[in-house]
């Protein structure tokens, strides 16, 4: 029987008058994808910032392995990892010297052993000695996979981490994560705004809207549910609604 | 030639002074700090024949010295700013380093850049002109000593004030040492500042550091000046890190420290 990864009940968020979480609570159980979708701004990247400790909520609870994310902040952040498509690595650094730093900070056993395997992994070994900031986008979304995985964490929060990139990459970084999944039954946690890898991805979606959930399921359930063809036309009918 | 394509580019540059105060700031801050440090400067060369038998071998050992405090503060600032740059801050925020650890980096870094700059600038000195630093003997450490506090000081000032105001604060980075400038005494002795100014002057570090310097150089070394520049880092040391924990936590409940990780 799985463990509960992650428990939010009554979760909110203000900031002055605007309310970015309203009142939203779910659980994830450990070794799932779960997407969390919704139009720019329903709070998607809001609720991660909370589950990784970088914002305080203004009420309600977050338990991520039984550990709060603000009172057990070292715990936490020790056995999960985060990527996103807005965020990059010092620009002025190698690939390998980036992964390199980043071993440290997560006190990585065999670092150079590790990263050998990842960029392995990856298909990135080439880059290795390559300045960060000359790589495509393509290029930096898998090294900061790569940085991801460092620490074979138990919970990885990915926002957007596909955004910018062509089909076949977007394509290739699903099947990674899923291969991963498979291995060591990390949790993850993933928004994007391409429906094709929510699709094929995630286990279960979580629709969002003005900070609030709206609707969640299995994602062919939910576009049944809905009467629609597929997770895009579903996406565009709720956040148009 | 357009003078509307003219006059777009004239508000590109000066709509942000509309709303920046900081701007507006640094816009004065520069020529009134530089004003003042020449014209203390001045005041003090053109009398000093007469109470100092070298004046210019102290605008050396000054300077010196001066660089040391800025090159700590700067090690320190550049280093979060690099972060906040390369939008790498988030990555380090979502590791488990600890406040303690990040700040002990930091600080090492400061204090490695600045060895090296007093290094470097202190063998030229003596190649050059003949000035030798390490001529007031041990008692140069507790004063080198005391700068690198200073420096620490203003380094986590300026980082709290980051938090507090975002990018929009980055010239503090290379503001906030020249702020004490003019007040602490650094190219002349603390008389030649005005009587009401003094007091204020005594209440920063640097002055009694170079105050300290002065009297090295001409063979007398006050231990007061000494515990009072050491008594008052503890204290600004203390404040500093106050008010980054402060803002710190109001940043992470206003959404500022995510803001300024990705902006």
């Amino acid at each position: 029987m799985s463990n509960i990864a992650i428990e939010v009940k009554n979760l909110r968020k203000d900031f002055g008058k605007l309310v970015a979480i309203d009142q939203i609570s779910f659980s994830i159980m450990e070794s799932e994808i779960v997407g969390f979708l919704g139009a720019n701004g329903a709070g998607k990247t809001t609720l991660i910032y909370l589950l990784l400790g970088l914002l305080t909520p203004s009420s309600g609870t977050i338990r991520i392995f039984g550990f709060c994310p603000l009172s057990a902040r070292n715990e936490i952040l020790s056995f999960s990892n985060f990527a996103s498509g807005y965020i990059s690595l010092p620009s002025n650094l190698t690939v390998r010297e980036n992964l390199l730093v980043f071993a440290r900070l997560y006190r990585v056993k065999e670092p150079e052993l590790k990263i050998d395997f990842l960029l392995d992994l990856l298909e990135i070994t080439h880059l290795q000695h390559k300045v960060t900031g000359f790589l495509s986008a393509g290029e930096l979304t898998r090294v900061c996979l790569c940085k991801a995985l460092l620490n074979d964490p138990k919970l990885l929060f990915l926002d957007e981490p596909t955004a910018g990139l062509d089909p076949s990459i977007a394509e290739k970084v699903c099947e990674l994560l899923l291969e991963q999944r498979k291995k060591s039954g990390v949790t993850i946690i993933y928004t994007s705004h391409n429906m094709r890898d929510v699709e094929r991805l995630c286990d279960r979606i979580i629709f969002m809207k003005s900070g609030k959930i709206i609707t969640q399921g299995i994602p062919l359930e939910i576009v049944q549910e809905f009467k629609q063809r597929n997770l895009e036309e579903l996406f565009i009918e709720l956040t148009r609604k | 030639m357009s003078l509307e394509r003219i006059l777009g580019l004239f508000l590109r540059y000066t709509y942000v002074y509309r709303r920046s105060w900081i701007r507006v700031l640094e816009f004065v801050f520069w020529p009134v700090m530089d004003l003042l440090v020449w014209g203390y400067l001045t005041l003090f060369l053109s009398n000093a024949e007469k109470s100092f038998s070298s004046p210019f071998q102290f605008l050396i050992g000054a300077m010196i010295l001066w660089d040391v405090l800025y090159r700590t503060q700067l090690g320190i600032t550049v280093s979060f700013l690099e972060d906040v740059w390369s939008k790498n801050l988030i990555n380090l925020l979502v590791t488990p380093i600890t406040i303690q650890e990040f700040f002990i980096a930091i600080f090492l870094v400061g204090i490695f850049k600045s060895l090296l700059i007093l290094g470097l600038l202190g063998c030229l000195a003596a190649l050059f002109y003949h000035f030798h630093l390490t001529q007031i003997g041990f008692y140069l450490l507790p004063l080198i000593g005391n700068l690198f506090l200073m420096g620490s000081a203003c380094g986590v000032l300026t980082i709290a004030l980051l938090l507090r105001w975002g990018q929009a604060a980055e010239s503090l980075a290379w503001a906030i040492p020249i702020l004490f400038q003019p007040f602490a005494a650094v190219f002349y002795p603390l008389y030649v500042l005005p009587k009401w100014i003094q007091p204020l002057s005594f209440l920063v570090p640097a002055t009694h550091v170079f105050e300290g310097l002065r009297g090295g150089l001409q063979g007398t070394y006050s231990y007061s000046h000494l515990f009072w520049a050491t008594f008052l880092n503890c204290c600004y040391l203390c404040f500093s890190f106050f008010l980054f924990k402060r803002f710190f936590l109001s940043a992470r409940e206003k959404g500022l420290l995510v803001k300024i990780g990705t902006q």
